[in-house]
């Protein structure tokens, strides 16, 4: 069994309850950093643990936290990003409802290292009941004396709130849930400056997924050392995966990266491979923007060689031949599996979640959403394929925020590498599946 | 300024829960409760934002009309028009597709005799087809009101649908009342 830092005693159904949660060794990070450790102590911590961001881009945490502005005169916050609307993701979901006091924990702590004394739990607005999970953990917490005023009478003081969002997964990305946090339409801002230097009411702001914060109670508690020492290479520490699809075990697993994705893929201990009676066709490995990969480019590299789940191998190959890990959400395909009906609905999802600001964001999903349906339902012709591949490439860099590369990659990846299957849809007019 | 609407207000219990989350903002960024104001709101004047009641909030919130327009067309669980007394909302998205959500959907508007958007002409129905919920791995999955409904099957799906015709359930509820 790997090691488990943020599921070690899930299992416990009570380990919402503060009580329960310290007696699994709960909040003992907290007097640890109050009362021996200066906030600039805990960010070096962070920083050599090797901890990476794991919303989805990989950033290393300490780095992200070395940038604050602390020459500012302004208040910092710190912004907890639980939006969790990546399709093919559902882990952070699982982690606020199981074991809230973990993500309130590693934010007081965090918030001690970037001197904030407010700080805000970004949900998305469909999780009302996780909402009230979360503000019941809360409460509990400045009953105890974990939140408030002069915490453990270290003198800092802190307060933490939870603010729904209502059904967009642009506010996701971390300039837009600003802008929506600030009561406003969720539009990306141009950056720089970066919230670490303008954020949150133009303050310096940090904006840290869920699953990231989670884990600093950890690092704090057992050393940098010995979180380096899980995982491998600049791929530390352990991972949720949510895995969905055409898997006989779908769910959530914390790893610790560096299991191969056969491993994971094929073990009981996992996904316990592809259903009955059926065959790996296709894996989307990091959330649904990231490119999809046949099953012989999944499991081995182009090179040969076992595929990790690390950041770096599943990136092995560039775009040619790899993908990324993105925010670990894994979805599995097998052989029944439309590629182009499948492209067709992150297509629809992509047109549908753009924020309009950027041309070829917003005409550019709505177009290859309505030539996919050609290809799905009949009408389209031999010069599609290349018109798909020529609009991923106009849209790829020329915008705002990723979203619009979050659209285009799925479309290009898809055309890469089944193309014959697009052809096949060309020749008989439509879909031949089922 | 235009004449106020005086036959919309908040419960006081509600309004209490309004203050307290406007507090929760810096001085001066009262704004910022805009989105969980209008969450309390639509849940407590029948499942949707009229005019009305959106002049209502930007009223409480020292906002333009425009200001809270704009941003209750933006994000997509704000209902601009009424709806039905439970809203049904179906997961669509690719994980969700892959193992039965279409069977589901299917099912639902054969079942109730709509389309995906419509609502039943009782008005106790309204259908919605959503992207992820954030519950790909017990797909499928559909989100009534503040609960998660997750491994759907056409039977599991039937036995809900009864249960609300019984019971007349709203699906307005208050995201911060249990
Ligand atoms: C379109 C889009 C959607 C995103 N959605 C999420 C999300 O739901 N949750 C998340 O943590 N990060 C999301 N991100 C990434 C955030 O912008 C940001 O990088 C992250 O919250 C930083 O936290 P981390 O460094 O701890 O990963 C999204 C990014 C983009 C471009
Ligand atoms: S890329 Fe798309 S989602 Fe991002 S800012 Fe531009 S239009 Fe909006
Ligand atoms: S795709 Fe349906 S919950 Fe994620």
């Amino acid at each position: 069994m790997g090691k488990k830092i943020l599921t070690e005693h899930i299992s416990d159904p009570n380990l919402h309850k503060l009580e329960v949660y310290q007696q699994h060794g709960g909040y003992a990070s907290l007097e640890k950093a109050l009362k021996k450790m200066t906030p600039d102590e805990i960010v070096e911590e962070v920083k050599k643990s090797g901890l990476r961001g794991r919303g989805g881009a990989g950033f290393p945490t300490g780095m992200k936290w070395g940038f604050i502005d602390k020459k500012s005169d302004n208040p910092h916050y710190l912004v907890c990003n639980a939006d969790e609307g990546e399709p093919g993701t559902f882990k952070d979901r699982y982690l606020m409802q199981c074991n809230p006091h973990a993500l309130i924990e590693g934010m007081i702590l965090a918030s001690y290292a970037l001197n904030a004394n407010k700080a805000y739990i970004y949900i998305r607005g469909e999780l009302y009941y996780v909402l009230r999970i979360l503000e019941k953990a809360i409460a509990e917490a400045y009953a105890k004396g974990f939140l408030g005023e002069n915490i453990l009478g270290s003198g800092f003081s802190l307060d933490l709130y939870v603010h729904p969002g209502a059904g967009a997964y642009i506010c996701g990305e971390e300039t837009a849930l600003i802008e929506s946090l600030e009561g406003k339409r969720g539009n990306p801002r141009l950056k720089p400056p970066f919230p670490a230097v303008s954020g949150l009411y133009n303050c310096p702001t940090v904006v840290n997924n869920v699953e990231t914060l989670a884990t600093i109670p950890w690092i704090v508690n057992h050393g940098s050392e010995e979180y380096a020492k899980i995982g491998i290479g600049r791929s530390t520490g352990t991972k949720l995966i949510s895995a969905s699809g055409h898997i006989n075990h779908p769910g959530i697993y914390e790893i610790e990266l560096g299991v191969t994705v056969d491993e994971f893929l094929n073990s009981d201990q996992y996904c316990g491979g592809v259903r009955e009676g059926h065959s790996l066709k296709a894996v989307i490995a990091g959330g649904s923007s990231v490119p999809v990969l046949p099953a012989d480019l999944i499991l081995k590299t182009k090179a040969g060689e076992d595929r990790l789940m690390t950041y770096e191998s599943l990136s092995d190959g560039g775009f040619e031949s790899g993908t990324m890990l993105g925010s670990g959400g894994f979805i599995v395909m097998d052989e029944t599996t439309c590629i182009v009906r499948n492209t067709m609905n992150f297509a629809r999802f992509y047109r549908h979640e753009s924020c309009g600001q950027c041309s070829p964001c917003r005409e550019g999903t709505s177009w290859m959403e309505k030539i996919l349906a050609r290809f799905e339902y009949g009408g389209a012709q031999a010069e599609d394929i290349e018109l798909l591949v020529d609009i991923s490439k106009n849209i790829e860099g020329n915008t705002i925020c990723p979203l619009g590369d979050a659209a285009a990659w799925p479309v290009a990846s898809a055309i890469r590498h089944f193309r014959d299957e697009f052809e096949e849809h060309i020749r008989r007019n439509g879909c031949y599946f089922e | 300024m235009e004449q106020k609407n005086t036959t919309i207000s908040f419960s006081p219990d509600s309004l209490e829960l309004v203050n307290k989350i406007i507090k929760r903002y810096p001085e001066g960024k009262e704004r910022s409760a805009l989105l969980p104001i209008l969450h309390i709101a639509q849940a407590e004047f029948g499942g949707w934002l009229s005019p009305e009641v959106m002049d209502y909030v930007a009223d409480l919130l020292h906002l333009l009309p425009i200001e809270v327009y704009e941003v209750a067309t933006f994000y997509s669980m704000f209902n601009l028009e009424p709806v039905g007394e439970c809203v049904i909302e179906v997961c669509q998205t690719g994980p969700c597709m892959l193992n039965g959500a279409g069977e589901i959907i299917k099912h639902l508007e054969k079942k109730f005799n709509i389309k995906v958007g419509e609502t039943t002409p009782d008005g106790k129905f309204t259908l919605r087809a959503v992207e992820c919920l954030a519950a790909c791995g017990t797909a499928p999955v559909m989100k009534v009101g503040t609960e998660y409904h997750e491994n759907l099957t056409t039977e599991k799906v039937d036995e809900l649908v009864n249960h609300w015709c019984k019971c007349g359930k709203m699906s307005h509820l208050n995201p911060y009342q249990e």
